[in-house]
């Protein structure tokens, strides 16, 4: 077996301790190091949850057990029953499967209720799904706008679900710019029509309390520190749910394949250690945003801050600076030891900008994603104003007459 | 819609080209006329109107790639 390009990590003094991001990493919302808490857990569950769960012998049944174990901790987390989780190889699987099995349960043979009402800020792996079972299913596509912090408005979301609805989606938290939807709200709704209500928790899981009225819930391990690698999907009992795919009796009948029990195991570490440090981390991540939020129109003319003020992710803000390229930005930051993302046309492959700073109308160009990992710190925050400072100015050299 | 002062040609530039060549010759008609940029970006749709929001001028309208903003101060 070749493992040329994979080293041991001899350089101890350019990578930061196991469990920790470097002091400029500020992409968390993209992804998170593995917590410290699954580090072990993983390792372990490698040496001794190999064998098949399904299988009926010893080692088999140890799989089983620390597949279940790691069920029941997750769904605690996420207020669910276990045999109501799922896991699956990434957080957009869950997605997939969520919306396309909960719509196959209720439209046949191109009968039924049609319309897929979603918001105008979901991920795009929503909206690619939305648009998937328009092209195979015949669905209609009821898109819902935000207002210019990015909040659905519950009532707007609740008049567009109606009896033609087939599936309501709404993300609890937003991915771009932190607003935390009104899901409970749009949930009742719901309800009321038996219209079942998929939630995308990929942001809020292990940072925040979850809504409860959701039909299905998709979260995704690596963005709580879980690893790569491991989604979760989440069927309330009482839901339809049939699935997409060939039949396989495995993942419950829901997720074809070879359960992932080391992976599934140290995710479901990774969240309970993030959800008992939830409400310290958060209060320590809500000051450095806010700090964040006052200081970059202190420092800057012509920024635009996006995202709700109040309503909002604790880890997570957005700003847009007027005259400006963002991939220059998100380069020259990197130059500078700050690892951040853009939501800006020059920065995606489609050269289209961010979905959702276009639904809010935002600024897209010069657009900077800042998203806190739970270590980060004051000072490397100073740091990062400072840097900003600095490479938007050089930036705008120029152009200080506009 | 509104009769333009200044036409701004910025079709085949990538924002925020176009939002700047709006920046450089606003100043170029009267307080109360208009500029109308042309700009195939599809991030003009969203950055034009931001723009007027932000430097406090009037975002008149749209209509297909033209891009039509008033002067106010």
């Amino acid at each position: 077996m070749s493992t040329r390009g994979v080293s041991a990590p001899s350089d101890a003094l350019a990578s930061p301790p196991p469990g920790a991001a470097p002091p400029g990493y500020f992409d968390a919302a993209s992804t998170e190091p593995l917590h410290p808490a699954a580090r072990e857990v993983l390792l372990a569950a490698a040496d001794e949850g190999w064998a098949d769960p399904a299988r009926l012998y010893g080692s088999a049944r140890r799989a089983r057990m620390l597949l279940d174990n790691a069920r029941e901790i997750v769904a605690a987390v996420v207020g669910a029953r276990p045999d109501e989780v799922t896991f699956t190889a990434s957080g957009t699987q869950a997605i997939q499967l969520g919306m396309l099995g909960s719509v196959a349960a209720r439209r046949r043979q191109g009968a039924g209720p049609r319309a897929v009402a979603v918001s105008a800020v979901e991920h795009s792996a929503v909206l690619q799904t939305a648009a998937h079972l328009a092209r195979h299913e015949s669905t209609t596509t009821a898109e819902v706008g935000v207002d210019r912090d990015g909040l659905v408005d519950a009532a707007e979301f609740a008049a567009a679900v109606d009896d033609d609805t087939v599936l309501a989606c709404l993300q609890a938290a937003n991915h771009e710019v932190g607003t935390v939807q009104p899901v409970d709200e749009v949930a009742a709704r719901c309800a009321d029509l038996g219209v079942p209500l998929l939630v995308d928790a990929a942001q809020a899981a292990g940072r925040l309390p979850l809504p409860q009225g959701w039909s299905v819930l998709t979260a995704s391990a690596h963005k709580w520190g879980g690893p790569a690698g491991v989604g979760v999907l989440a069927i309330r009992r009482d839901v339809r749910w049939r699935s997409p795919l060939p039949d396989d009796e495995r993942g419950g009948g829901r997720v074809p394949g070879f359960e992932n029990v080391p992976g599934a195991l140290a995710a479901a570490a990774a969240l309970r250690a993030r959800w008992e440090e939830a409400d310290a981390v958060a209060d320590r991540q809500r000051e450095l945003v806010d700090h964040i939020r006052a200081r970059i129109p202190e420092l800057l003319d012509d920024v635009d801050v996006v995202g709700h003020p109040t309503l909002r992710l604790p880890h997570l803000v957005t700003f847009s600076c007027l005259y400006l390229d963002g991939e220059a930005l998100v380069s020259e930051l990197d130059r500078a030891g700050f690892a951040i993302s853009s939501g800006s046309s020059c920065t995606s492959s489609t050269l289209r900008p961010s979905h959702v700073l276009a639904a809010m109308g935002a600024l897209t160009h010069g657009n900077v994603r800042v998203s806190l990992t739970r270590d980060a710190t004051r000072a490397d925050v100073d740091r990062f104003l400072a840097a900003v400072v600095e490479v938007v100015t050089r930036l705008r050299a120029g152009l200080e007459a506009l | 819609m509104t009769d333009p002062a200044l036409v701004l040609d910025c079709r085949g530039m990538r924002c925020p080209l176009p939002i700047i060549e709006l920046a450089r010759h606003i100043g170029d008609v009267e307080v109360g006329a208009a500029v109308t940029v042309l700009a195939d970006d599809p991030a003009a749709a969203s950055d034009v109107p931001a723009w007027c929001r932000m430097r406090s001028h009037e975002y008149v309208g749209a209509d297909g790639d033209a891009y039509t903003v008033r002067r106010l101060h």
